[in-house]
């Protein structure tokens, strides 16, 4: 019952890639007239009663690398991990203020978690294979979504988005977990694009690489974002400045006895890194804080 | 030799008591384990030896015999059968089940929840058998009886298995049922703990694909887990295997090998209940000892094979059962929940 | 770029709906296993209360099968007073046997074994784990019972190999989690081995030594396939002195036998003498859940 659509996606995607470009040069020129993906306003995370994070408003523009930066604890991931609902299961969580995406309420009453992970992607910290094969680690999840038309095809796109078919596509059956660290995660990264989500959300995706490694996950970002919105959490402020157009710079509110995270600086990262509005930023990004 | 620092400032008398102390203390810890080893050495050894003049008349043909009549023939055909039928019957039921319960614990629920529930049903496993038994006999028997075994035979009744239903609720397929019963929170309490085991950024990153919790479940959990499911469903199948005394008190107690699950049957540790103390010949308790050396064999060879399945794949030791890992485990639950 | 419209209402699409039907089956099953297990254990506490209630007095408790009273308009029945003494004799020697073997045992595997000894003592903790009482108690009938007949000790020396598994496994967890530097410590200061173990090692394990002997125990005292074989040939007027070389009644005997005998008065005495046998198994389960998770608490300070 699903396959005719799958059928479609292929056909539509070769289409798109052109339009992708156009809107990814137009977006450079004018950051701020890019589509607004993910809208925040105010948002505030608890888990149980603690307040983790407070007061988060930011807009995350389409086919942009927006980058979170800051000391650990600041509640950067956490609110990545909000973005497409991964904090679910962490018992105690609860979010309030708006949080959008494409203009929908991500934590109305009606939204399907599954549904919105399925459009949002994430890559996590440690890569994360199964332990089954390259090609079943691609497979799997369009396979439970009923994409199953052309499947080999679909492995393929997703490993050479991912910029590893070359260096896979000759032991496709063998186990992911004999993969480098470098290619494993750029393994969950062709994973994540094989079902085509909207957004990727890359959670200190290198912190656990090498230099090399890094490197050619920092490329295939570049590549990736044409076709992608991307927001990765990194602690690696140079990364941040390689790769992203926005930088949010995010901090711990000590006072008053509690731990929260706060959004300090959020703007074009040229201007965040060289004339910061913020004290705390300024002390961040020139390396006397944290 | 740890004492080198220290001996120059100790008396020497101390130095002595110290000395003998740990010759002692090392000397009764190796005394226990020694005891240990022999015991078992024993066991086997003892139970081969009662069976020898068994042994010696029926060989191997024992196993294939199935006429025990008391006094003159024995053969072991039919309790091996009942045994192989009931456990098996029961591993159908509980293996199912016990996965399940395992899963809802682990993956489904709550911490919280599954540190209600989870000791609630390994609870069941302390349960004692003869109590069990005693249920079966009084409150679950007349319901075979009247109910099941009737529903069942109505609509399954072309399938051999299902002939006509007992008269007194008591048989293979009661016992197949407490023995289910049995090896039930075993299974769940094995399981719990294994599924507990698989990290959660595999379960992440599955959730993160837009899978649904189920289909993460399927794909990561129980695909990663197989060979510690089946130790867990062997070791679930060790105790229906090795149960005496439900057995002897539901399955109406006879020697005979036939398809109708409802009628009487026995098996082999139930034979060795019933039939040890009433050591009518020398020939008759041998032949009980013979039983009890298949039993042994069985049960030592299903542990093992547990063990080995649980080394080879490196899972968390699998042999604690459910009463000694219980209380772990739902420490390790609760450790889940987040601290912020 | 896919099948999927992004800005669309974040509501299932393609064939997430019937994902999610399945999803909801699979995970309700699951829910309803657990539901059934824990409604078992229900039905037999319920059963249990229901049928032994009635017939719990101080009578049924003290008096002996013979000394018959009336329940409350029903036949005269015989108490189980001698049970109760004789499988608290016979759980009690088999744990004062267990108990320092077990503990002897961890003390073995955790602080002298190398590799190469302690394989062979975990493979023959693991085997008696694993076999059934039946076994064990064919082997002391064979190996005893012959030739001597039976009595109660026989049947504490089928419970204490039941319950030595089981206490050194618990030991060696709680051994386990004595921190290594609190004893380097104590032995870099010239204080000898048997002195820091039995003065500090032990006395650190000492919360899980008592949480496996208590949970041993309520095993023991529900084992009734050893009692079968090894005392359950007892003068049911015999209450007690013994031990050493006469069957003892006991409790999971006395459930036994009045169930397979059958017939109202019987099966009352059953349910009563399981009241009392099961409610010791589940205080005595609480109890060791209760103190296993304080002695972690202290532990982890």
């Amino acid at each position: 019952m699903d396959e005719s659509p799958a059928e479609v996606d292929v056909t539509m995607s070769q289409v798109a890639a052109p339009l992708a470009i156009e809107v990814q040069e137009a977006s450079e020129n004018d950051a701020a007239t890019g589509e607004v993906v993910f809208d925040l306003h105010d948002v505030n995370v608890y888990y149980g009663q603690a307040l983790a994070v407070a007061g988060v408003s930011l807009e995350i523009y389409k086919n942009h690398i927006t980058a979170m930066i800051g000391p650990s604890g600041c509640g950067k991931s956490t609110i990545v991990r909000s973005l497409n609902r991964m904090n679910d299961s962490v018992s105690g969580f609860r979010l309030t203020g708006e949080c959008t995406y494409h203009g929908n309420d991500l934590y109305a009453s009606g939204v399907d978690p599954v549904e919105v992970r399925r459009r949002i992607g994430m890559v996590f910290q440690r890569p994360n294979p199964f332990p089954k094969s390259i090609y079943d680690n691609i497979a799997w999840a369009p396979r439970i979504l009923g994409l199953k038309e052309n499947l080999d095809e679909r492995v393929e796109k997703a490993l050479r988005g991912a910029a590893i078919w070359d260096e896979v596509k000759d032991r496709l059956k063998t186990s992911a977990l004999g993969l480098s660290g470098g290619q494993q995660q750029r393994l969950c990264i062709a994973r994540s694009i094989a079902i085509e989500p909207d957004v990727l959300l890359l959670d200190e995706p290198c912190s656990s690489l090498d230099p090399i490694s890094t490197a050619s996950v920092e490329d295939l970002m570049q590549e990736l974002k044409r076709d992608y919105t991307i927001v990765i959490v990194t602690h690696n402020m140079q990364q941040a400045a390689r790769v992203a157009e926005r930088t949010a710079f995010f901090s711990l509110d000590v006072s008053e006895g509690r731990r929260t995270g706060i959004l300090v600086e959020y703007d074009e990262t040229s201007k965040l890194f060289t004339r910061p509005t913020d004290k705390r930023t300024e002390d961040y990004v020139t390396g006397r804080f944290g | 030799m740890n004492s080198i620092a220290g001996t120059a400032r100790l008396p020497s008398s101390r130095r002595f008591t110290d000395r003998v102390g740990d010759r002692v203390l090392f000397g009764l810890t190796a005394l226990a384990s020694l005891i240990a080893v022999v015991v078992i050495a024993l066991v086997i050894y003892q139970i081969v030896h009662g069976a020898v003049p068994a042994m010696s008349k029926y060989g191997v043909g024992f196993l294939f015999h199935d006429t025990w009549n008391g006094s003159t023939i024995f053969g072991g055909g039919a309790t091996i059968f009942g045994t192989l039928v009931t456990s098996a019957g029961a591993l159908l039921i509980a293996a199912p089940l016990g996965i399940a319960i395992g899963l809802y614990l682990s993956q489904l629920t709550s911490p919280r929840t599954a540190a209600v529930i989870g000791p609630l049903v390994e609870l069941l496993a302390a349960v004692p058998s003869v109590i069990i038994g005693l249920w079966g006999i009084v409150v679950l028997a007349p319901i075979m009886r009247s109910t099941i075994e009737p529903a069942l035979h109505n609509v399954l009744g072309f399938i051999p298995l299902f002939g006509s239903p007992s008269l007194s609720g008591s048989g293979i397929f009661t016992a197949i049922v407490i023995l289910a019963i049995m090896a039930l929170p075993i299974i769940a309490a094995i399981t719990r703990d294994l599924f507990l085991t698989v990290p959660s950024e595999l379960k992440d990153g599955a959730l993160a694909l837009g899978a649904t919790r189920w289909e993460m479940v399927r794909g990561v959990v129980l695909g990663s887990m197989r060979p510690g499911i089946a130790s867990a469903c062997i070791l679930g199948a060790a105790r229906a295997l090795g149960e005496a005394i439900a057995v002897l008190q539901v399955i109406g107690f006879v020697f005979q090998a036939h398809a109708n699950l409802f009628d009487n049957g026995s098996t082999l540790a139930a034979t060795l209940a019933n039939d040890a103390t009433s050591n009518n010949t020398t020939l008759e308790t041998a032949s009980v000892f013979y039983l009890g050396v298949i039993l042994l064999g069985i049960e030592l060879l299903v542990n093992l094979a547990a063990q080995a399945i649980v080394r080879h794949y490196r899972l968390p030791s699998a042999t604690g059962g459910p009463t000694q890992k219980i209380v772990d485990v739902s420490a390790a639950a609760t450790a889940l929940d987040v601290e912020m | 770029m896919a099948s999927v419209d992004y800005s669309g209402p974040l509501t299932p699409t393609g064939n997430l709906r019937r994902r999610r039907v399945v999803d909801r089956l699979a995970r309700g099953s699951a829910t309803a296993a657990a539901v059934l297990a824990v409604a078992i254990l229900l039905i037999f506490i319920y059963s249990i209360v229901q049928h032994g209630a009635s017939v719990i007095s101080l009578s049924f408790l003290t008096k002996n099968p013979l000394e018959t009273f009336s329940v409350s308009g029903n036949a005269p029945v015989g108490g189980i007073g001698n049970a109760i003494v004789g499988s608290l004799l016979i759980v009690a020697i088999g744990t004062a046997i267990a108990l320092p073997i077990g503990v002897l045992i961890a003390l073995f595997l955790t602080e002298f074994a190398s590799p190469r000894w302690a394989g062979p003592v975990r493979l023959a903790l693991d085997l008696l784990y694993g076999l059934p009482s039946i076994v064990i108690a064919l082997f002391l009938y064979g190996l005893l019972v012959v030739g001597h007949g039976q009595a109660g000790v026989y049947a504490s020396l089928a419970l204490a190999i039941i319950m030595v598994p089981l206490i050194a496994r618990t030991t060696g967890e709680s051994l386990g989690l004595v921190p290594k530097e609190l004893r380097d410590a104590s032995l870099a200061l010239g204080i000898s081995r048997w002195r820091t173990t039995v003065g500090l090692t032990i006395p650190s394990a000492f919360g899980g030594i008592v949480t496996g002997t208590v949970l041993a125990v309520a095993r023991a005292a529900g084992e009734t396939a050893p009692v079968l074989l090894l005392s359950s040939l007892a003068n049911p007027t015999q209450t007690s002195g013994s031990v050493f070389s006469q069957p003892l009644n006991n409790l999971p005997y006395d459930i036994y036998n009045f169930s397979v005998e059958g017939g109202a008065t019987n099966f009352a005495k059953a349910w009563g003498a399981a009241l009392v046998l099961v409610t010791f198994v589940l205080v005595a389960n609480f109890t060791a859940r209760a103190l296993h998770a304080r002695s972690r608490r202290m532990m982890s300070r």
